[in-house]
């Protein structure tokens, strides 16, 4: 793909941004509202997942586990989002390979980060058009952590954070709701009402969906368990 | 000629009452000519993480320093001290990169782990099978009767002082029965707050 470019599509303008990073930044803030909190025991994600009625809603997922204690979640192009989920496979098993241990949250978002750095200067390519939102456990310090990449490669640890559509709001939503004190069940139901700010119409297990990280990994919450969530904020 | 046995070496590691004691012998010789009498075998890889690698001298060393290589890596990426289990799948990841032209180590490790300071011991072949052990791990020309020294001496829970006594006597003995391996021996106790270095008096034949 990138064998007859050179040279980097990515170039600076002269105010000294690299406009094409700036673009893919719009690009996420376009795209569907993901929520994370991590709690005193754990991580929740959450995004909105607008599909028409004729879609089948099982085939597609949007929160993926990554290894069994690493997950994720985007905003922005779902087709980029595909490779970064490979590629991050992939590298959290190659660690497992080497060190026959799970493999550490920031590891893992340093070494996605760094692919989509490249990305930014390599020939022939252009910048990821996703941020995400990457929620693991570490075994070794028995916490949570959460961690935001950009499409420019630089990441950020938060205790709670939005992106995508309406991710201001969001934010200033999550500044006022959070605490150091949340646990994982009240963090799943603040994510929730976090979500519910900027949705246009009814919250269905349909058209939402939740991941959970804590001591036991990571996992996507069946319909079902979405459904007793989303019951409790009637 | 065997080229495990080219250069000749004795190494052994025992778990003794939350401590480690692993010890070597000294020799650094070509086939019968002993050329040196003060050659490294054990090397430490954290402050209480020691790796003893017995066998072919030249990959003795390369090895060493390749495991440094890779272990400062990991610490500057990690920022945190590596575990001896960790290291221990590090070694033999190095080691069956090279399944089909490989470093002829049997590499020895012993060391504590960082919070709870838990004994550990861990020996290989040398394409990367690795075994722990709750006792002791032996490797080098003299293996066999490295064996059978550790055998009959040691016992669970040795303090420090006794782990030293057993560990000394096991290899000073066994290089004894063997011409290649010898020429004077080193031990090391590992504490959680100390490492206690010592060289052993031997026959220097």
């Amino acid at each position: 793909m990138s064998e007859r470019y050179s040279f980097s599509l990515t170039t600076f303008s002269p105010s000294g941004k690299l406009v094409q990073i700036e673009y893919a930044i719009n690009a996420v803030a376009a795209g569907a509202p993901s929520v994370a909190i991590k709690a005193t025991n754990g991580i929740v994600l959450a995004t909105e997942k607008k599909q028409s009625a004729l879609h089948d809603e099982t085939s597609l997922h949007k929160i993926e586990p990554i290894a069994k204690n690493v997950g994720m979640v985007y905003s922005g192009m779902g087709p980029d989002y595909r490779v970064l989920i490979r590629k991050a496979r992939k590298l959290a098993q190659q660690y497992m390979l080497m060190y026959q241990c799970p493999i550490p949250t920031l590891q893992i978002v340093q070494r996605i980060a760094s692919v989509m750095q490249e990305y930014t200067q390599s020939g022939g390519v252009r910048p990821f058009g996703v941020s995400l939102l990457m929620a693991g456990w570490d075994h070794d310090e028995n916490r949570p952590y959460l961690y935001q990449c950009d499409p420019s490669g630089a990441y950020f640890a938060w205790k709670a954070t939005a992106i995508g559509k309406n991710f201001v709001n969001g934010k200033t939503f999550l500044e006022k709701r959070y605490s150091e004190t949340l646990e994982l069940e009240d963090a799943v139901h603040t994510a929730i009402l976090t979500l519910k700010e900027s949705f246009e119409g009814q919250m269905t297990e349909d058209n939402i969906e939740l991941g959970i990280c804590d001591q036991n990994g990571f996992r996507r919450l069946s319909p079902s368990e979405v459904k007793d969530y989303l019951a409790a904020i009637v | 000629m065997s080229i495990m046995s080219y250069n000749g070496s004795a190494l052994v590691a025992m778990i003794g009452k939350d401590c480690v004691a692993i010890a070597s012998d000294k020799r650094f010789g070509i086939q019968g000519q002993t050329v040196s009498m003060e050659f490294p075998k054990i090397f430490e890889m954290g402050p209480q993480l020691y790796i003893g690698l017995p066998g072919l001298a030249t990959d003795i060393q390369t090895v060493a320093q390749r495991l440094t290589f890779r272990v400062n890596l990991y610490e500057l990426r990690e920022n945190k001290r590596i575990r001896p289990k960790t290291f221990m799948s590090m070694v033999s990841n190095l080691l069956y990169e090279r399944r089909f032209g490989p470093y002829f180590v049997d590499p020895v490790i012993a060391g504590l782990e960082p919070v709870t300071h838990k004994p550990f011991v861990a020996s290989m072949d040398l394409i990367g099978c690795p075994m722990v052990t709750e006792d002791f791990v032996v490797g080098g020309t003299c293996s066999e009767q490295l064996y059978g020294m550790c055998e009959s001496l040691w016992e669970p829970n040795l303090e420090p002082d006794d782990l030293f006594e057993t560990i000394s006597q096991s290899i000073l003995n066994a290089v004894d029965r063997d011409a290649l391996a010898g020429w004077g021996a080193v031990v090391y106790i590992i504490e959680k707050d100390k490492v206690t270095t010592k060289t052993l008096k031997a026959r220097m034949d």
